[in-house]
C-alpha cells in the first residue's frame, strides 16, 4: 500500500502538468502549441490577440479550476470524515444553498427593488455576487456552527442542514416568483456554475485566499484521523469533540463560501473526489488523503474545465453538467473495481 | 498489585435534562481492583453502560465521588484522562481503509505530536500491543475484513497501546461466536495478570464470566449493585437472589472448582 503512494502522487501531478498546458493550448479560439507555450514563458513577439486569450483568459481559468477543484475536494473530504457518511459532500449542509440564497437576494432584488438589472452593471454587479455569496454562505455556516453546539448527534446535524438548504432553495423559489425574466436569467447562469466567470483582480484575490486557506486543511490532520474512530473512541483519545466538530465545519464552510462565491455552485465534485482518492491510494488516513484530495481535486477540475470548451463547442458548456457526467462513471468503474477487489481478499 | 485504582463513593449515575435530571443508578460504593477482571453483570436497563460511561468520563455523575488512581475523575484533563482510562466499546466502527498496525497506531494519539506521527517509542508499543493480544498475523489487514471477533481484539489492542492503567469494555463479547467469547474473556484475563492493569467489563455472558472473573459485580435497579468473587454471590444466595426475581430460578452448581449454572425446569 505505502509502495504505490509516491508512484501515484507523481502520476497525478504529472498528469495535472499536462492537464493544465492542454487547458492552455486549447479552446474556440485555435492558438498553435508553440505559441501558446512561447506565451506561456514570457514571449513578448506573439500574435497581441494570442497573448492576451492566454494570459488574460486561460491562464486565470485554468488557476481558478485548480484552487476551486483542490478547495471543493478537501471541502468534501471533511464533511465525509465529520459525519462518517459517504454521501456527506461540500453541498449537504445548506452551505451552498446558503451562497445560492445570497446571490439569489442580490440578483433579484437589485431588479425589483433597485429598479436595476444586476446583469447589466458589469464589475459592480459581479462584486455584488461576490458579497452576497459570501454573506449567504457564511450565515448558514454560523447558523450551523450554533446548532452542531448544542446538538449531540451527526446524524441530527446532517439532518438541520440539508433542511437549511431546503428552506434556502424555497426561499430562492419564492424571490424567483417576484423577479424580472432578465435577473432570473443571470440567476440560472450563475447556477450552472463556471470557472471562467472570474477575472483580473479578482482571480488573483480568490487564488491567493485559496492559497492561503488549503495549507490549512493540513492543520486538521490528527483531528481527522481520530474522528474516523467514530465520537466516543476519539473522545477517550484525548479529542474535544465540540472542538473539533467546530474547527472542521467552519474551515471547510469558509473553503466552500469562498469557491461557490467566485464559481458558482460546483457539484459533485466534492463528493467524488474523495471516494477517488480513497479507492487509489487504499487508505483513510488523513495525512495521505489531504494531499491527494488536493492533486486529485485539482486534477478532476483541469479535466472538466477542459472538456467543458473542448474546440468545437462555442462558447463553454456549463461546468456542473461536465463534472457529474464525465466523473460519475470514473467514480462507480473505480469503486467497482475496488469492490471486487475486497471480496477477493 | 492488588490495590484498589478505583473507588466510588455514594455514586449515582444519570442523565441530565434541561430540567430534570433522570437517575439511572445511585448510592454505589465499591472499589475496583488493579491486576484483577472484574465483570459487570445485569440485565438490559440496570445502568451498565450508563456506570461504565459516567466512569469513563464521558458523562458527568448525578452525585458522588469517583477517584481514579487517587485523584478525582473530574480533576483529570482531556489529555490526562487519555492516558489514564482506555475504552472498548460495542458499537462496531464502519472504519475502511486502514490497516491493523494503523488503527492500533491510532491508540498512540494521547502521547503523538501535532500531526500524529508515529516515533520508533511509540511503534515499540504498538508491536507490543500487538504481541500481547496475538494478532501478528493480522497486522497489514484492512479493518473491514476482519471478523468480529478479530475486530474486537484490535480494539483491545488499541486500549493496551493507549498504555492506561484502566481499561473499560461495554459488552466486548457481545455479537460474538462463542468459541471467539471464551477467548476475549481469557485473553483479558490473562492481561489483567501479566500487565497489573484494572480491567472492567460489562457483559451478558454469565456462566463465562462467573468461570473467568476475579470479581463480580452485579447491578440491579431495584438491589443496587452487589459485589463478590464468583464463588461467595453463589454460595450465599446472592446470584439465586438475583435472577429468581424475574420467576425463573437457577441451579448453581460447584463442579470441580468451577461454577455451572442450570436452569431449574418446573
Amino acid at each position: 500500500m505505502k509502495r504505490s503512494l509516491v508512484p501515484n502522487m507523481l502520476i497525478i501531478t504529472a498528469l495535472i502538468l499536462v492537464l493544465f498546458l492542454l487547458n492552455v493550448a486549447l479552446g474556440s479560439v485555435s492558438i498553435p502549441t508553440r505559441a501558446a507555450w512561447n506565451i506561456l514563458w514570457g514571449a513578448t513577439d506573439q500574435d497581441p490577440i494570442w497573448t492576451n486569450i492566454i494570459l488574460k483568459s486561460r491562464v486565470p481559468q485554468t488557476l481558478v479550476a485548480i484552487v476551486a477543484g483542490a478547495g471543493l475536494a478537501i471541502s468534501g473530504l471533511h464533511m465525509q470524515t465529520v459525519f462518517r457518511n459517504p454521501l456527506a459532500g461540500p453541498s449537504v449542509l445548506g452551505i451552498c444553498s446558503g451562497a445560492s440564497l445570497g446571490v439569489a437576494f442580490v440578483v433579484l432584488l437589485s431588479g425589483s427593488i433597485g429598479g436595476v438589472a444586476l446583469s447589466r452593471l458589469g464589475f459592480a454587479g459581479d462584486i455584488a455576487l461576490t458579497v452576497g455569496a459570501i454573506a449567504g454562505a457564511l450565515a448558514v455556516m454560523a447558523l450551523i456552527v450554533y446548532v452542531s453546539q448544542r446538538v449531540k448527534g451527526n446524524v441530527t446535524l446532517l439532518i438541520i442542514g440539508v433542511m437549511i438548504g431546503y428552506v434556502a432553495n424555497a426561499i430562492i423559489g419564492v424571490l424567483k416568483y417576484f423577479s424580472v425574466e432578465e435577473d432570473i436569467r443571470a440567476y440560472v447562469v450563475w447556477g450552472l456554475g463556471s470557472f471562467s466567470r472570474v477575472s483580473g483582480n479578482q482571480m488573483s484575490l480568490f487564488v491567493t485566499m485559496m492559497c492561503i486557506l488549503l495549507p490549512l486543511s493540513f492543520l486538521l490532520t490528527k483531528t481527522l484521523n481520530l474522528l474516523l474512530l467514530g465520537d466516543a473512541y476519539a473522545r477517550n483519545l484525548g479529542l474535544n469533540i465540540k472542538r473539533a466538530r467546530l474547527l472542521v465545519i467552519s474551515y471547510s464552510g469558509i473553503l466552500v463560501a469562498v469557491v461557490t462565491a467566485y464559481c458558482g455552485p460546483i457539484n459533485f465534485l466534492g463528493l467524488a473526489v474523495p471516494h477517488l482518492c480513497r479507492a487509489v491510494f487504499r487508505t483513510s488516513d488523513h495525512r495521505i488523503l489531504t494531499p491527494a484530495c488536493v492533486l486529485m481535486g485539482a486534477l478532476f477540475a483541469l479535466a472538466c474545465s477542459l472538456i467543458a470548451r473542448m474546440p468545437g463547442i462555442e462558447g463553454a458548456l456549463p461546468v456542473n453538467s461536465v463534472t457529474a457526467l464525465v466523473g460519475a462513471p470514473v467514480v462507480i468503474s473505480v469503486l467497482f473495481r475496488r469492490r471486487k477487489e475486497d471480496t477477493a481478499e | 498489585m492488588k490495590e484498589p485504582t478505583i473507588q466510588i463513593e455514594s455514586l449515582s449515575t444519570g442523565y441530565r435534562g434541561k430540567n430534570n435530571v433522570t437517575v439511572v443508578a445511585h448510592d454505589i460504593n465499591a472499589t475496583i481492583l488493579g491486576g484483577q477482571l472484574t465483570c459487570l453483570l445485569g440485565p438490559n436497563g440496570a445502568g451498565k453502560s450508563t456506570l461504565l460511561r459516567t466512569l469513563s468520563a464521558f458523562l458527568p455523575p448525578v452525585s458522588g465521588n469517583i477517584t481514579i488512581m487517587g485523584r478525582n475523575l473530574k480533576d483529570y484533563s482531556d489529555k490526562e484522562l487519555a492516558k489514564t482510562i482506555g475504552v472498548v466499546l460495542t458499537e462496531k466502527t464502519d472504519l475502511r481503509n486502514m490497516s491493523v498496525e494503523d488503527l492500533i497506531g491510532l491508540g498512540r494519539s494521547p502521547y503523538t505530536g501535532f500531526w500524529g506521527t508515529l516515533h520508533e517509542d511509540d511503534r515499540r508499543v504498538v508491536a507490543e500491543a500487538i504481541e500481547m493480544v496475538g494478532i501478528g498475523s493480522l497486522k497489514d489487514r484492512m479493518i473491514q475484513t476482519l471478523s468480529d471477533g478479530e475486530r474486537q481484539k484490535v480494539m483491545i489492542a488499541k486500549a493496551l497501546a493507549q498504555q492506561t492503567p484502566v481499561i473499560f469494555l461495554d459488552e466486548p463479547t457481545a455479537f460474538l461466536d462463542f468459541p471467539s467469547k471464551v477467548e476475549i474473556m481469557q485473553l483479558l484475563h490473562t492481561l489483567s495478570r501479566t500487565t497489573g492493569k484494572t480491567i472492567f467489563l460489562s457483559t451478558h455472558d454469565l456462566e463465562l464470566a462467573l468461570q473467568i472473573a476475579d470479581t463480580i459485580w452485579l447491578m440491579d435497579k431495584e438491589k443496587g449493585v452487589m459485589i463478590g468473587t464468583p464463588e461467595k454471590l453463589a454460595s450465599d444466595g446472592s446470584l439465586n437472589s438475583f435472577f429468581s426475581q424475574r420467576g425463573i430460578e437457577f441451579d448453581i452448581h460447584n463442579v470441580e472448582g468451577s461454577l455451572c449454572i442450570i436452569p431449574r425446569t418446573k
